[in-house]
């Protein structure tokens, strides 16, 4: 979900960044590279051979959509199923996306032969131009190449990282830990008011952790909470990392969130709104998401717990009237979808508090504490429910 | 109108008699409740009673000859001459090559010029023919012919003389050896009659007639040219469509000479005379042929003046109307016996009797061929159908219908679809709604053959419909002969023939259709195989140029498999027998892109002409209503 909404990359940065990693080698792993490369290359190459064999050429792209995925219950994350379709080229309505792949794939190799990285935008762009003796464009827009990427993505069973294309960069970390950024040191407890960028790469050869002295990790829905949060110093008082993924994370800020509580070993809590949006960031943090299933195993944080808003505050904190955001229908029909998930299905408190939602006919979002105090969320209901251990899970 | 078809020949002006007599019955009525308050009595009415002239009641009511306003008129006037004159050369047998000129002697003052290179006209016979209302050679007999009831050029030689005090110039040459008459006529309304106003034989004329005979009409009249709609131009075009065996030169008002060649070098078939069918007649009919017949007997009558009536069919046409009757009937009784009680007794015995339909022979269609032949050089269509119905009777006259129609091309695709229509190979080109054909057009569902079609609407699209009514007597609504009466059987014989050419029509379009996605898809294949050749190379190094001609080969493979299942399904089978058909003609070269017609956007990858259709659609609307209104006001 995040990946769409990546808009323009300045070629600027993108320079920058490529003229530091050649240097200091970090972002690109040789070894990985070859790997990628040589996927690729059987990809076209059975792609060639049936077709000078005078048989129909086609791929196999792992399905990735609801229906071809699993929750595994013992791992507690999502994981892809085994079936693929065919993508043909003698297909009328399959010919364009084909060559689209063979497109993004020739484009992938060339990047990793370079040895750089681009945007998914820039990638776009790589691979745009007009087919010979047409006026039809390889892609009408980046939406259709950032699909064509992903298909990519599962069918070579690569990372986008390892074809060398990033999303933007969005999430921002503060805290008491010091990482290392491609070479450089980085002390999360003096990023002033903006925070640290969280990159849209996490990968170990980019960012290391050097110390950290944490005994937690809180993780908030929006930027408009995180700055409270940051403003009150509350990671210093508390002795924590504060995190914030704008909205639904992308993958950089769930692959950090996952290294650094699967390396660091300390949990991570969420403050998300207290509406379905919000459930399901918390889904997708825990088990993973349904699109990108294939990558759960990286990203996915099965011990995650939920702090709140929950529906319950509205009586609890005794909130004002003015706080309620009717639910419309399809917050409802949104609700009973993640209510019937099966990584839910077995949760009571969970579906109490669906429940309750749906009874309460209206939704929360986690600024409405700010009608108590400025301060209240950070100084009053978290560290209540921190205290009491009050978390769903 | 039928009743007035059979007529004594002396009494030609039978119909003002009548019509005189009821007019004057009228009168008297009217003097009677009236005298009190104008004190006339009815002897000093009946001073003022006085017969009327045929002559001057059509002077009267011109209209329903056809010349109710000078654009009208003039259209009409040149039509009453080249009717006459492809029927002249028809029947003589001479392939018509006829020459009309309109030249424009001031605003609304015009002299028109008609010349044929038909037989000719005896010198004796010109003052009757041109000089008198309802004289004729086509009224009394029941035979195909483009005019019927011998008033309408006499009209319009009467029309010119009123407007303009002109006299009619006639020059017809009946032989290669005898020069020609040249005869200046002036038509006397009182008296229905003409008069001779000067009269030579030039032979200095004879340069007009290359051919060694022909006649030439000149009328000097009042009217209005102007092109478009429902003008001369229109109705020799049309006519050189129904006529595709005559030549037709037209020289303008402005004097641009419009040549409509030949297309046809054969006559048609000559039309054979029949006498009325038993059915097709009323009891006033039956009474007055009763009382004119020269036969004696009643049987003599019977088989001699109907068709389909033999000896037996005589006897037993007696035998019922004898038990219907007090008084005895038979074969042998004389027709001078017969009063009014059992004219009606024989009457309802013909009602009752079934008789054999009339003969056919009598009925001269244009022909599937000829009628394309006609649409072809004159009309810019890639498409092109004709069905031609076998002979069907309505009230007792044998009719024959046909239908061509035109797809295609350049014709307008975004306006209702024009409709030709034709009795006797004569356009007719006034009251479109009111014509049976145009009923007939609006009930046809074309949406079945893959046109769009308001609700109670023409359709819409590049198409032209030709309809013709060939019979021995075409029921018109009027006497100026510009619809067809709505007859259920004619309406239904036009449905047929139309149903016939649209399932033509419609397999045709589906075929394109295919074709279309065909090439579309083969094309979509091509499009992209260059761009994985290179990819493929750019990745794994496989050679670009054997790829790609690999690719093309399946490609090519593919989309031929494609073909090969239509097959199975029949679709293109139809498509093959549609080029074998005789009466399509296909013209691949006139294939349009724009001539879309169809709603469904099911096939389109790349086109989102569904917006621009609706847009279209409205325009449509719009058109056909300034369409009516000009027609009304016409």
């Amino acid at each position: 979900m995040a990946k769409k909404t990546t808009k323009k990359k300045t070629g600027k940065k993108t320079a920058k960044k490529k003229a530091s990693s050649s240097k200091r080698s970090g972002a690109v792993s040789k070894e990985r590279d070859k790997v990628t490369c040589t996927k690729i290359e059987a990809m076209a190459t059975s792609v060639a051979k049936s077709s000078l064999a005078m048989k129909e050429p086609h791929v196999e792209i792992p399905i990735r959509s609801v229906s071809n995925m699993k929750y595994n219950a013992k791992k507690r994350i999502l994981e892809m199923g085994t079936n693929t379709q065919r993508r043909e080229l003698f297909n009328v309505g399959q010919a364009r996306k084909f060559m689209q792949m063979l497109l993004v794939g020739k484009g992938c190799k060339d990047l990793i032969a370079a040895e750089k990285t681009l945007s998914l935008r820039g990638m776009y762009y790589m691979s745009l131009h007009t087919i010979e003796g047409t006026t039809e464009k390889t892609f009408n827009e980046q939406s259709e190449s950032d699909g064509i990427l992903e298909d990519l993505e599962v069918t070579i069973d690569g990372l986008r990282e390892e074809l060398h294309v990033f999303a933007k960069k969005r999430g921002t970390m503060v805290g008491n830990i010091t990482v290392v950024d491609n070479g450089d040191e980085i002390n999360c407890r003096r990023m002033g008011t903006g925070g640290y960028a969280i990159p849209s790469i996490c990968e170990p050869s980019v960012i290391q952790f050097k110390e950290c002295t944490a005994d937690f990790i809180l993780h908030v829905e929006k930027d408009t909470v995180w700055s409270r949060f940051n403003e009150d110093r509350f990671w210093e008082t508390h002795n924590c990392i504060l995190t914030e993924g704008s909205g639904q994370p992308p993958r950089g800020v769930r692959r950090m969130l996952h290294r650094m509580h699967k390396e660091l070993g300390i949990p991570v809590y969420c403050l998300l709104d207290c509406d379905p949006w919000g459930h399901y960031i918390y889904s997708v943090i825990k088990q993973g998401s349904i699109n990108l299933a294939f990558e759960s195993q990286r990203m996915a944080i099965p011990d995650a717990k939920f702090i709140g808003i929950r529906s319950e505050d509205y009586d609890r904190c005794k909130l004002s009237n003015d706080v309620k955001i009717a639910l419309n229908e399809r917050d409802i029909t949104r609700a009973k979808q993640i209510m019937d998930y099966p990584w839910f299905a077995d949760k009571k408190p969970w579906k109490k508090e669906i429940k309750t939602m749906l009874a309460n006919g209206f939704k929360m979002e986690v600024e409405s504490l700010i009608t108590k105090d400025i301060s209240y969320v950070s100084e009053v209901y978290v560290p209540e429910r921190l205290a009491q251990g009050d978390f769903l899970d | 109108m039928d009743h007035s078809r059979i007529r004594d020949h002396e009494s030609r002006i039978s119909l003002p008699t009548s019509m005189t007599t009821a007019i004057a019955r009228k009168k008297t009525t009217r003097s009677k409740s009236t005298s009190k308050r104008t004190g006339a009595t009815a002897e000093s009415m009946a001073a003022k009673q006085r017969e009327i002239s045929v002559s001057e009641f059509f002077a009267k009511n011109r209209h329903l000859l056809g010349f109710d306003n000078p654009r009208k008129a003039l259209l009409t006037a040149v039509k009453e001459a080249v009717d006459n004159a492809l029927d002249a050369c028809e029947e003589a047998g001479i392939l018509p090559d006829i020459h009309v000129k309109l030249l424009q002697k001031d605003e609304s003052r015009f002299k028109l010029t008609v010349r044929d290179n038909g037989p000719g006209i005896v010198r004796a016979q010109i003052e009757s023919i041109f000089g008198k209302l309802l004289y004729g050679s086509k009224f009394h007999r029941m035979k195909m012919s483009r005019g019927q009831q011998g008033i309408g050029i006499s009209a319009a030689g009467m029309y010119g003389l009123m407007t303009t005090g002109k006299p009619v110039h006639i020059i017809s040459k009946t032989s290669r050896r005898k020069p020609a008459h040249d005869v200046v006529l002036k038509i006397d309304t009182s008296k229905n009659r003409a008069e001779v106003v000067k009269e030579k034989e030039d032979p200095k004329s004879d340069g007009l007639f290359p051919g060694g005979t022909g006649t030439q009409v000149i009328i000097e009249l009042e009217g209005r040219y102007q092109k478009g709609r429902q003008s001369i131009d229109e109705y020799l075009e049309q006519t050189a469509i129904a006529n595709p065996h005559a030549e037709v030169t037209w020289v303008g008002p402005t004097n641009e000479t419009v040549v409509f060649p030949r297309a046809v070098d054969e006559l048609p078939d000559e039309a054979k005379e029949i006498k009325p069918h038993p059915k097709g007649i009323e009891l006033g009919t039956l009474i007055q042929m009763l009382e004119r017949t020269e036969s004696k007997s009643l049987s003599a009558f019977l088989q001699g003046e109907f068709s389909r009536v033999g000896q037996r069919k005589a006897s037993d046409l007696a035998k019922v109307a004898d038990k219907l009757s007090s008084k005895t009937i038979t074969p042998r009784t004389r027709v001078s016996q017969l009063g009014h009680a059992e004219a009606e007794c024989l009457y309802k015995a013909i009602q009752e009797a079934s008789i054999m339909a009339p003969p056919t022979d009598c009925l001269v269609p244009i022909g599937s061929r000829a009628l394309l032949a006609g649409l072809l050089k004159e009309v810019q269509a890639e498409f092109f159908a004709a069905a031609t119905r076998p002979p069907a009777v309505y009230r007792g006259n044998p009719f024959q219908m046909e239908v061509a129609i035109g797809f295609g091309g350049n014709l307008p695709g975004d306006e209702s679809s024009r409709i030709l229509r034709f009795a006797n190979r004569v356009p007719l080109l006034y009251q479109q709604s009111a014509c049976s054909s145009f009923k007939a057009v609006v009930e046809t569902s074309w949406k079945n053959y893959g046109l769009a079609q308001p609700r109670n609407g023409l359709p819409v699209g590049p198409l032209i419909v030709l309809v013709h009514m060939a019979s021995v007597w075409v029921p018109f609504t009027s006497e100026s002969k510009e619809a067809i009466a709505d007859y259920d059987e004619i309406r239904k014989e036009m449905k047929l023939a139309l149903q016939e050419c649209g399932r033509k029509l419609g397999t045709y379009l589906r075929r394109r259709k295919q074709m279309r996605k065909q090439s579309e898809r083969r094309g979509i294949f091509e499009r992209y195989i260059g761009e994985i050749a290179t990819s493929c190379h750019a990745i794994s190094g496989t050679d670009p140029k054997k790829l790609y001609a690999a690719l093309l080969k399946q490609a090519a493979k593919k989309t031929k498999e494609a073909d090969q299942k239509l097959d199975l399904d029949g679709k293109v089978v139809a498509g093959k027998q549609l080029e074998d058909d005789e009466d399509v003609i296909i013209l691949t070269d006139r294939q349009s892109g724009t001539g879309d017609e169809d709603g469904d956007g099911d096939g389109d990858l790349f086109g989102n002409a569904i917006p621009a259709k609706k847009k279209r659609r409205t325009k449509k609307k719009a058109k056909k209503t300034k369409k009516k209104s000009t027609r009304s006001r016409s």
